[in-house]
């Protein structure tokens, strides 16, 4: 199934993934979209790391905020989503907007312009980004779904949060697959984190524990061009 | 074993080994020449040991006192150490005592060689001559080990002679006062010099040695080296290649007696394919029963555990069998040692970390499995064997198949006829030469020009041209991104008086931590615990590291071999691999990345020979020759500088195997390009698989007819333009080139090393080396950086100029044998489809796999 389609009301049926009674496609460059709202969420963009470690003397290639930013662009294209929420760690620091090379702030005020923009706060930028239109705001609760940075500790049905940037691994014939996912249960999702230079922690990690039901838990790993679901008993730490 | 008159001085009250000072009756000519040269203690001390110099150590001593700087080439078991001492040593003797209230001398001679164990043994070996002559020198070992407060008394009150590594010269001259501490130093020894110039380690090395040669104009080396097949590139490489060309002056002591080396004839039958030699055991067994000490060599740490699990299966009089590969722990390897030096052990398996010039015991056989790839690397581990120059070393070669037998004939042959296939030298790598640039701003501002001129006059820069330099320092300073984003944070700066200086001092101190060229992969530790406590066991001891790759693909209670254990797999806890004792019949056996050197051009071509000519064949065992006999028969056996290509159908597919002999690398690299063509010919192949002798590809078309219509024709497919566009495309995506990147990019100090225990957080905090390599990529394909690692892959992982070599030799020259069915000598590369994969581009095939398992599960299929 190739996703890359600018009219959502080909998406079958079949490739969406519920949401506490919503029903959104999870798109293997790692957006998450809702047909029926034009929403498009996001999550740890985490743009200008690069210049953020170059402060501390980790000279890294200076493309993470384009390489980014030319990707959401894809996805914003494909989906015309009328809202779009930034699922907060939007920047890696507090001064990351600031530092942004002026062509990029184009590019990302281009792709912003004509759609509700929400920046959720995360706790690596929990201000607002300076000089950026969109909205800044803790949290954002949409119909039956509620958009946060950090899952809340309690379960909530209809969370959609970020933050712990999950990745899957499935051991297939001896050889070992490690990919980002989204973590579903069918209440609450965690999505994966989208920028360039975002590393990820596995699903089965302590940092997870509580947060799902584990007999219904899904890991949606990102492949090339398309989505595999993969339940909890084929997943391997580490 | 009263094999000489002087074995019981050796043996018995000799207080230093017998390789650095032995017995000899010399010609009376060196007695002549050792007067002319040697101070009056030495000539005294020689005369109450009743001993002589050789006539190399007296040569290269004269050598030295002219000026020059010496290589020294000469077997194991030559005196080369005392030889590399005679020049330094003379010279403190008569130098004049300090005054009490003098300022410290500084060092007089840095000594260097490859391992921490071998500066300390000899530093221990030195010590006891230097004692009874009586000469006020001070001798001091400095590596990774020496604790701060003595490497802090080090620099206020320098020893005469340090012994020391690459890594620890590099951070020498990183240091503010480097010029201060190396003012007065003469001599640089280089042991083992052809192990270390052939890595990155040897480029840092000749960075140093330029460095030093900045502080003191007049500074000689003195190179100790095994056999080499191009000795000038070392003489070259020991002096200034400004002006070009400068070499230092050689000396070569023939080799000693012909070593004794047989091949097993074994009563067994040797099998197709396969490289556990299992077949050997009974007779490798008996072998370690006749002899006092027995040392097997292996190529892989794999068949090393493999091979010492078999003999204790075998070990019926509980022999003392040991295990030494450099995946074990520190404390484990180092009391096997010691047991050798003891001469404690009948018998030691090991690898390649025992194959520098350090030698335990008396070793009097050595049993090398599987084939040596190389015949110079066979001459040297066999060089254990007696480490007496004047007696022949006794060894014997098992092959563990059909082709190397034909492989170790081939290394054979060499060995008497003292060939030699060290690898030629490259050139200097980018990515040491960045670190080295920091190194030098860390320790003293700089000028452009003039370090560049101190750059090209190491031999493995000499040809660097000032762009690329220049490069190099931009990357130093800011990354050297077309997007100058970084000027803010630049590591070096070049201020107004035309230096490149140090912007922070926090520069420093990260390079401190990263310095050095030996990139370990991600590794775990193995930890032991208690049976039936599972991951809630407390820490037993460590027994070594395993690669995290191997671990992953672990299931808990799955059974692996390590450290000669058969151990349970409990689970992976932060850094560390928790492991129980194991039991069952499925043991599987840790693959290692590395370590798996590819045969050597020069056998190659051997082996290549001995196929065409079959009045050859006799030398070999009965059963192998009949192979070959068979082939002849069946299909046909190339001439040495054809290639033969074989096509057959088998079961419902198409097979086209190709014999280049090129090593495995090079092969691997041929089965992708070539697949990539088929594919396109829409021949729809399947898959390949290469050894180190041959090739199968196989298709659902039939390959033959497509070669018959000229859709292409084989030579089209062989052409030399797959090295064009398709080596291009492919590479980019290889998984092997983000290996290569993440070297490149810890070496030249882009990312930092990971150290134990930081695994965890790493992975969240840093960026990994991969997704850098994609973000460059895709947005400055020729930074420099992109441009050292495609150099180094080409190299190492792929061999492409191997490749590219035989494409064209066999031009015009391939030999297409259409056959109804499998050949005899394609037998053992057939019998590898399956157990090998190609780690290729199929990780999304085993996504779907687990998908479908799911849906199936879950019946929605």
């Amino acid at each position: 199934m190739n996703f890359s389609l600018t009219r959502t009301s080909l998406i079958a049926e079949a490739d969406l993934v519920g949401i506490a009674g919503e029903r959104a496609v999870c798109d293997p460059r790692g957006v998450l979209f809702f047909p029926e709202l034009r929403l498009l969420a996001v999550s740890d963009l985490h743009l200008e790391k690069g210049s953020s470690l170059a402060r501390r003397g980790a000279l890294i290639p200076p493309y993470d905020t384009g390489a980014t930013l030319l990707r959401l662009q894809a996805v914003t294209s494909d989906y015309q989503p009328s809202i779009v929420i930034s699922l907060g760690d939007s920047f890696h620091d507090g001064g990351g907007a600031e530092r942004m090379h002026a062509s990029f702030r184009e590019r990302l005020e281009a792709l912003m312009a004509g759609r509700d923009w929400f920046w959720v706060a995360g706790n690596h930028d929990p201000e607002a980004p300076a000089d950026l239109p969109g909205e800044t705001v803790r949290e954002l609760a949409i119909g039956s779904l509620l958009f946060r940075h950090e899952p809340s500790k309690v379960r909530v049905e209809g969370e959609i949060a970020g933050h712990l940037h999950p990745c899957a691994r499935i051991v297939q014939r001896g050889r070992s697959v490690r990919r980002r996912c989204f973590a579903g249960d069918g209440g609450r999702m965690i999505m994966p984190a989208f920028g360039a230079y975002t590393g990820s922690l596995n699903v089965l990690d302590r940092a997870y524990a509580g947060l799902f039901r584990l007999e219904t838990l899904m890991a949606y790993m990102l492949g090339s061009d398309r989505i595999f679901a993969i339940s909890r008993s084929m997943l391997r730490p580490g | 074993m009263p094999r000489s008159p002087f074995v019981p001085i050796f043996l018995g009250d000799c207080p230093w080994p017998r390789y650095l000072w032995r017995v000899t009756v010399e010609p009376r000519l060196a007695e002549q020449n050792a007067a002319i040269a040697l101070p009056e203690p030495f000539l005294r001390w020689f005369g109450e040991k009743g001993w002589s110099p050789r006539a190399h150590q007296i040569e290269l001593l004269a050598k030295a006192q002219s000026g020059q700087s010496v290589l020294l080439i000469a077997p194991t078991g030559a005196g080369k150490t005392l030889a590399g001492f005679l020049p330094s040593l003379t010279e403190l003797a008569v130098r004049p005592r300090r005054k009490p209230g003098q300022a410290h001398r500084g060092i007089h001679t840095l000594y260097i060689s490859p391992l921490k164990a071998l500066a300390v043994d000899i530093e221990r070996n030195l010590g006891k001559p230097v004692e009874e002559i009586g000469l006020p020198v001070t001798i001091e070992t400095r590596t990774g080990d020496t604790p701060s407060h003595k490497r802090q008394r080090q620099k206020l009150v320098p020893p005469d002679i340090l012994l020391t590594t690459p890594e620890q010269l590099a951070l020498l001259i990183a240091a503010p006062d480097a010029r201060r501490f190396f003012e007065d130093l003469r001599y640089v020894v280089l042991d083992e010099l052809h192990s270390l110039v052939t890595s990155k380690r040897g480029h840092l090395l000749a960075l140093g040695l330029a460095r030093l040669r900045n502080y003191v104009p007049g500074l000689q080396t003195i190179g100790l080296s095994a056999t080499v097949a191009e000795p000038d590139e070392l003489r070259r490489w020991l002096v200034s290649q400004n002006p070009a060309g400068g070499m230092a002056g050689l000396i070569t002591v023939a080799g000693g007696a012909k070593p004794d080396i047989s091949i097993l004839d074994s009563r067994e039958r040797v099998p197709w394919s396969g490289h556990s030699a299992r077949y050997a055991i009974p007779e490798i067994y008996e072998a370690i029963k006749r002899h006092r000490t027995t040392l097997l060599f292996v190529n892989t740490r794999s068949q090393a555990e493999l091979l010492f699990q078999e003999l204790w299966r075998a070990n019926e009089d509980s022999l003392p069998i040991a295990l030494h590969h450099g995946s074990l722990d520190v404390g484990q390897r180092r009391r096997v040692e010691k047991a050798m030096g003891e001469n404690a052990l009948r018998a030691i398996v090991a690898t390649s970390t025992l194959d520098l010039g350090i030698d335990w015991g008396d070793v009097d056989l050595v049993v090398h499995v599987g084939a040596p790839k190389g015949a110079s690397r066979l001459a040297q581990r066999i060089g254990r064997a007696n480490h007496r120059m004047d007696e022949p070393s006794k060894a014997i070669l098992i092959p563990a198949n059909r082709f190397e037998v034909l492989e170790c004939r081939a290394a054979l042959d060499a060995n008497y006829l003292g060939a030699q296939d060290t690898p030629p030298l490259i050139n200097g790598a980018l990515d040491v030469l960045s670190q080295h640039v920091l190194g030098v701003a860390c320790g003293a501002p700089f000028d452009a020009d003039h370090l560049f001129e101190e750059v090209r006059s190491a031999a493995p820069y000499a040809g660097l041209t000032r762009e690329t330099f220049d490069r190099v320092v931009d990357f130093v300073a800011t990354g050297g991104y077309a997007l100058k984003n970084y000027e803010r944070y630049a590591r070096i700066r070049k201020t107004k008086d035309g230096l490149w200086r140090v912007s922070h001092p926090r520069v420093a101190q990260q390079y401190r931590l990263n310095v050095g060229t030996i990139v370990e992969m991600p590794e775990l530790n193995v930890r032991y615990v208690r049976q039936g406590r599972g991951m809630a066991g407390r820490g037993g001891p460590v027994l070594g590291k395993i690669e995290e790759y191997f671990a992953e693909t672990l299931r808990p209670g799955d059974n692996f071999l390590f450290a000669g254990k058969v151990l349970r797999f409990e689970g992976i806890r932060e850094n560390e691999c928790v492991v129980s004792n194991g039991a069952g019949a499925n043991i599987i056996v840790p693959s290692y990345a590395g370590g798996k050197f590819p045969l050597s051009t020069y056998l190659a071509d051997q082996v290549r020979g001995m196929l065409a000519d079959s009045d050859r064949w006799q030398a070999l065992p009965e059963q192998v020759a009949d192979w070959l006999r068979l082939q002849k028969e069946k299909s046909v056996l190339p001439k040495r500088g054809d290639l033969l290509v074989e096509t057959f159908p088998r079961g419902n597919r198409h097979y086209m195997v190709a014999y280049p002999f090129e090593g495995r690398l090079a092969h691997q690299t041929l089965g992708m390009l070539l697949t990539r063509r088929l594919e396109r010919a829409n021949a729809r192949p399947l898959g390949f698989v290469a050894t180190d002798y041959s090739l199968a590809v196989w298709a659902l078309d039939d390959m033959a007819a497509l070669f018959k219509a000229r859709k292409p024709s084989l030579a089209a497919l062989f052409d030399e333009d797959m090295l064009g566009d398709d080596l291009e495309a492919w590479l980019n995506d290889s998984w092997m080139l983000k290996r290569t990147f993440r070297t490149c990019a810890v070496i030249a100090g882009l990312i930092e090393k990971r150290f134990p225990g930081q695994e965890k957080s790493g992975r969240q905090v840093t960026v990994s080396a991969d997704l850098i390599y994609d973000v460059l990529r895709s947005h400055e394909p020729d930074h420099i950086l992109l441009q050292a690692t495609r150099t180094d892959a080409s190299a190492g992982l792929l061999d492409v100029s191997r490749l590219a070599d035989m494409l064209s030799r066999v031009r015009g020259r391939i030999m297409h044998k259409h056959l109804k069915q499998i050949s005899p000598l394609a037998v053992p590369v057939m019998l590898e489809i399956g157990k090998e994969s190609v780690n290729g581009g199929a990780n999304e095939s085993l996504l779907m796999e687990a998908a479908d398992l799911v849906e199936e599960a879950m019946g929605r299929s």
